[in-house]
């Protein structure tokens, strides 16, 4: 069968991704930049097709406990938001990752701090990385720099949430969530069957208790010794997805003199940047973390220790930066360039920012 | 190939639904496209853009400091962008509303009576359809039919009954320009 | 007579319901929980529902309702159990879904997913214990604390000036087209327990029967919290409690 390719926002493709993977439900409030993702549901009408739900909830943080209620019961649920909206989300994130409970959430993010901007940011990247609400704990985080990325890490983002019952967040930003481009979806997955859900969850509390003692899903635990042991077993599998799931871009790393890191959108105007230096005759590569968390700290590693420098490009005050400074381990000079509240650099301002870090 | 255009003007001028169907109609033709639309509420009513890059190849940025074409369709869009198209390059502006032209030399500037042509046509839905048209003729990036056929895919079925007078307002637009403008 | 003479299943008049294990219950003596607990278990099980039912468990004093009943449970953060019990429904809509909160956990810091949830309607049943107090944290004023009522943070009673009014959050929530059955009830003597059984069977029919909304709210004790014996904190709440909160249906749509 030929593929079929459409042309589709970034925000599109996450509820096209969505409805195709067999999502359960979509739990979700209204936020710019990321709005498209519950109108488009709403439009697929999936609850007449593969039977997903889609819900609008009456807050964000409604949306996130109705993922933690579904969840809990074994199916496949995800929400979506932007910057703020993930704030009031935080506490639930926090319970869904104690519970060891598999969902997804997106936060396409836009610029803060407060109500701040609607416009592009990546200003939540310590929020999605070290933790955000309380407690010990983590999401895996997909960083997608194209709509294509939109689509395919929703599956990517299940797929890793039941392997290792942790769940995940998809960080987006308001580029690559409202810019169209070609977009191959997904073929359309059949939901899980209640037998599947059964033997691939056999902690779900879906009310079925027969042949097994009941299910309690639960982030309490007053023993202090039951507690540290539940942290403990957290860790474990932290440690298991740092050493199997890093995932990263790299181009023009093979002859580069200088490199640069950047996630998300930013990083293709970056790769623009670069090719603009590579006429000039300047060699810089581009190494992407698909992965924020778990970070590719090895790769980036390696790499310092045959480049003279590197710039960090973000939008943000300097969040990332600290992620690269901890693999390089002063090896070489880590500089950066970042821009906040919503403007996004072109190519040029990227190239000078360059050119003015390693003069 | 690789087209680098930006269209700018006011909210409402059917701006970004023009980028739309230039990238629709650059699937048609089997390339690759990126829509990247400045957005919020810069749509209700303030200057709205969007850069549209149609290449044989994958496309690394969607944003971009400098452009092979401007479409231009009204004076702030004129002085935030004159001096983003590239040596060499196309600006093609309405003169409706504009008080001060472009100025540079090292650039084909054309004007295009698009707003006048809707007025005459009494019909101001396909005006952004008549710049189009306009661009069309200047910069011959993808054929009218890939366009129609972006067009139907990019509408949905109950307008597709304007299919024609949107032809026919492409047709418009390309009559304005001259044939030396090529 | 032996002991052991009477200790014969056809003697057995009462036993402990067969969902309530024997772990042992952390409420105080002469809290209403256990007595709910109680009925929550029996009508549970004489529904046949053991193998079809999700409890949703608040924070507050029944935070550990999971470990008493044997079903499936999850808990919930504070304040949120409706809305987690409208993922678990929506998405296994056979099942019997219900919540069990407090009054802290439901009108004060949940009162946004409670009223949402009842507006739209969702068909769960939500048991809700009203004891005028925050029992877990040590007697704090909870959003229905009458007026006058001592506290840890009313020393000196509950202002209306200062702290607003007693909030009868079942009015309120029986007047939204969601809700089918929204009841009053207190299970401070055998009469009024068996009442407070029959609306939990009945708020447990309509989740499964999709009805929309129910709630149940038992007037409770807090002995503890109120600083009075189980006796007399069930006198204090039929003279003070049940002339503001008074007992019987505010709604029954659902028939």
């Amino acid at each position: 069968m030929k593929e079929e390719v459409t042309l589709m926002k970034g925000n599109e493709a996450i509820a096209h991704a969505a409805v195709r993977y067999g999502v359960d439900g979509y739990f979700g409030y209204p936020i710019t930049p990321q709005s498209e993702v519950l109108e488009t549901l709403e439009s697929l009408m999936p609850w007449e097709t593969t039977g997903m739900v889609v819900l609008q909830a009456e807050s964000e943080i409604a949306s996130i406990n109705m993922v933690y209620g579904g969840a809990a019961t074994g199916k496949a649920v995800m929400t979506s938001s932007s910057s703020p909206g993930i704030s009031l989300m935080l506490e639930g994130m926090s319970y869904i990752a104690a519970s060891e409970l598999p969902a997804l959430v997106v936060n396409v993010m836009r610029g803060g701090p407060g109500l701040g901007t609607i416009h592009p940011s990546q200003s939540d990247y310590f929020q999605a990385t070290k933790g955000g609400g309380h407690g010990d704990y983590h999401f895996i985080v997909l960083a997608p720099s194209t709509v294509q990325e939109m689509a395919d890490f929703v599956g990517l983002g299940f797929d890793l949430a039941f392997k290792y019952r942790t769940p995940a967040l998809l960080l987006a930003d308001g580029i690559v969530g409202q810019m169209m481009e070609k977009v191959v979806l997904p073929p359309q997955r059949p939901r899980r069957t209640a037998e599947e859900i059964r033997s691939l969850c056999p902690w779900a509390a879906d009310g079925q208790p027969e042949g097994r003692r009941p299910n309690v899903v639960t982030s309490l635990e007053l023993d202090s010794a039951v507690m540290e042991k539940n942290n403990e077993r957290f860790q474990q599998t932290y440690r298991l997805i740092e050493a199997n799931e890093v995932r990263y871009d790299e181009r023009l790393t093979d002859d580069c003199d200088f490199l640069i890191v950047a996630f998300g959108s930013i990083a293709r105007i970056c790769l623009k940047a670069i090719e603009d230096a590579r006429a000039e005759g300047v060699k810089i590569g581009l190494l992407r973390p698909i992965t924020l968390w778990p970070f590719p700290y090895d790769r980036i590693k390696e790499l310092a220790g045959k480049t003279k420098g590197i710039l960090v490009v973000e939008l943000n005050a300097g969040q990332m930066i600290e992620d690269v400074r901890l693999a390089v381990e002063g090896r070489i000079p880590v500089c950066h360039f970042g821009r906040m509240g919503g403007i996004v650099p072109n190519p040029g301002e990227i190239l000078e920012a360059f050119h003015e870090s390693f003069k | 190939m690789k087209k680098e255009i930006i269209v700018a003007g006011f909210g409402g001028q059917g701006v970004l639904s023009m980028g739309k169907i230039l990238a629709y109609a650059g699937l048609m033709d089997d390339l690759e496209v990126t829509w990247m639309p400045s957005y919020g509420p810069e749509q209700r009513g303030g200057t709205a853009n969007v850069t549209v890059v149609l290449s044989d190849s994958p496309i690394s940025s969607p944003v971009l400091d400098t452009y092979d074409t401007a479409v231009i369709l009204n004076q702030q869009s004129l002085d935030k962008f004159e001096s983003k198209v590239k040596p060499g390059g196309v600006l093609i502006y309405d003169p409706y509303g504009i008080h001060q032209k472009p100025t540079r030399a090292d650039i084909s500037v054309v004007p295009v009576e698009a707003m006048e042509a809707a007025i005459d046509l009494r019909n101001s839905k396909i005006y952004n359809m008549i710049v189009l048209g306009a661009l069309l003729k200047v910069n011959p990036i993808v054929d009218i039919d890939s366009v129609m056929l972006g067009l139907k895919k990019a509408l949905p079925e109950r307008h597709h009954h304007l299919l024609p007078a949107n032809r026919d307002a492409i047709l418009k637009g390309m009559s304005l320009v001259a044939d030396d403008c090529q | 007579m032996n002991i052991e003479d009477i200790k014969r299943s056809e003697n057995k008049v009462y036993s402990r319901p067969e969902l309530l294990n024997d772990s042992p219950m952390h409420y105080c003596p002469g809290c209403s929980h256990g007595v709910v607990h109680k009925l929550v278990a029996e009508v549970i099980k004489e529904m046949d529902q053991e193998n079809n039912s999700i409890g949703v468990a608040p924070v507050g004093c029944a935070v550990f309702a999971y470990k008493y009943i044997d079903i499936d449970w999850i808990e919930a953060a504070h304040g949120r159990a409706p809305a987690v019990a409208t993922g678990a429904k929506r998405l296994n809509p056979n099942r019997l879904v219900f919540t069990y909160q407090g009054d802290g956990d439901l009108a004060a810091i949940g009162t946004a997913e409670t009223i949402h949830a009842a507006n739209r309607g969702e068909n769960i049943a939500i048991i809700f214990i009203n004891n005028a107090i925050y029992g877990m944290t040590g007697g704090q004023m909870a959003p229905t604390t009458l007026e006058g009522q001592k506290t840890a943070t009313t020393p000196y009673g509950r202002r209306i000036d200062l702290n607003g009014y007693p909030l009868k959050i079942s009015d309120l929530l029986a007047r939204l087209e969601g809700t089918c059955y929204v009841t009053r009830q207190t299970v401070h003597n055998p009469a009024s327990v068996r009442k407070a059984k029959a609306a939990i069977r009945k708020a447990f029919e309509n989740s499964l029967n999709r009805k929309g909304t129910s709630v149940v709210e038992v007037v409770s004790t807090c002995s503890s919290g109120w600083k009075m014996t189980p006796e007399k904190a069930n006198e204090w709440m039929v003279e003070n409690m049940l002339p503001f909160y008074p007992l019987g249906d505010l709604k029954n749509t659902a028939e």
